[in-house]
């Protein structure tokens, strides 16, 4: 029961985008079209359940104060940790996808490296961290369902841009300007989830 | 100063600023704007890291491989966030500054605008423009940050800076301003003004 509803909460009201911003940048680039943005989306969701576990694990076992060695705090070390074991997962995802999807690959292009600087893929080991989950079974099942936020918000946003593509926007708003305040838009329709608990 | 020189400075500012031009850095920007002091320690932090990690993969430009050069990139900006983050806990207590605001300390190791500046200007020029470089661009995103911060702490929390501004009016905080979304809805109203003073900007 505590896993649908850590599931449901990190979809909905926790949602990477819509209430935390994290991994905006190629939130913003990479959703013009649905094709392309649901490619992305399935990449970040890949890349967010094979790293939070293990971080989890890196942080359980040896970050954590008294972990490794009696009376030694190694989290100041969690950042280059953290960072370091997502850079290598993501350079593996790359050589797979290479190889077994190339047109996959090609549509990604520069945006499947550029996942190991996406904010939402560390901002989601950090805040495991704050969150003190009990078993590795948690942290899968949260990166699973901040994952599925993710996808679901930038699928949302390319259909929307699709169709805004038709629409007629004042010149100085076009294009980045609109954009911003669309997800301003859907975000304050996303909060009508806060506060649920099941 | 020659002019070059000061063309590195002030573009990053206005004319090509990270966040309104360049899109980088939305992440991490826009979740510690609810008060000024929040947007004031992370433009320092950014200014910092970026100046002087800028500065130390400049100085190594020549003798980094090409196919490893983003592993020792991100290697110097955890080690300079690393090191800002010790920084900001020891004055915690002090300066009770937000414990969340720690999560977003650790995201400018993601933030693209540090890593961009490095890949698209460290690595092919000198030191001390490098330096200035890093510098203004963190300036540039330090001053959209702080003017997204004085609209959402006045108008949501009625102070600035924590010192009450409109309460003695009788001004009742707007709690809409303070959620996340209103943060997006600034931003795009401040592309939209930049946008309508320079022309060039804008998109077809």
């Amino acid at each position: 029961m505590e896993y649908i509803s850590l599931f449901v909460k990190s979809i909905f009201v926790d949602n990477m985008i819509f209430a935390y911003f994290l991994g905006m940048c190629s939130y913003l680039a990479v959703s013009k079209n649905v094709k392309t943005a649901a490619g992305l989306g399935v990449a970040v969701i890949f890349v967010l359940l094979v790293t939070l576990p293990i971080n989890y694990l890196l942080n359980k076992y040896v970050l954590a104060p008294d972990a490794l060695i009696k009376g030694v705090d190694l989290s100041f070390l969690s950042f280059i940790i953290f960072i370091a074991v997502i850079a290598a997962i993501v350079q593996i995802v790359e050589m797979v996808v290479e190889k077994f999807s190339p047109s996959l690959y090609s549509a990604l292009g520069i945006f499947l490296p550029l996942i190991a600087v996406n904010c939402a893929i560390l901002g989601d080991s950090l805040f495991m961290q704050q969150k003190d989950f009990v078993n590795i079974g948690e942290s899968a099942v949260y990166a699973l369902g901040s994952g599925i936020g993710w996808f679901l918000a930038i699928v949302s946003l390319a259909a929307i841009r699709e169709k805004m593509a038709y629409s007629n926007v004042p010149a100085p708003l076009k294009g980045l300007g609109i954009t911003f305040i669309t997800v301003g838009l859907m975000a304050i329709a996303m909060m009508t989830f806060m506060g649920i608990s099941l | 100063m020659d002019a070059k020189l000061k063309e590195t400075i002030l573009n990053p500012i206005f004319k090509g600023n990270p966040i309104t031009v360049l899109v980088l850095g939305i992440c991490s920007s826009l979740a510690v704007t609810v008060t000024m002091k929040g947007a004031l320690v992370m433009a320092l932090s950014v200014i910092v890291v970026c100046g002087i990690s800028s500065l130390i993969l400049s100085l190594l430009r020549n003798t980094i491989p090409g196919r490893v050069r983003i592993i020792v990139q991100l290697v110097v900006v955890a080690m300079m966030v690393i090191l800002v983050d010790q920084i900001l806990k020891s004055f915690e207590a002090t300066y009770a500054i937000d414990k969340q605001l720690s999560v977003y300390i650790g995201l400018i190791i993601t933030n693209c605008i540090v890593m961009g500046r490095i890949e698209a200007f460290a690595l092919g020029n000198k030191p001390w423009p490098s330096f200035l470089d890093g510098v203004a661009n963190g300036a540039g995103y330090g001053l959209i940050l702080l003017i997204v911060a004085f609209f959402r702490e006045l108008l949501g929390s009625g102070t600035l800076f924590g010192v009450d501004v409109l309460g003695w009016l009788g001004y009742t905080p707007n709690n809409l301003v303070i959620l996340p979304p209103f943060a997006l809805i600034l931003l795009g109203c401040i592309v939209w003004v930049q946008r309508s003073v320079q022309k060039d900007l804008q998109e077809k």
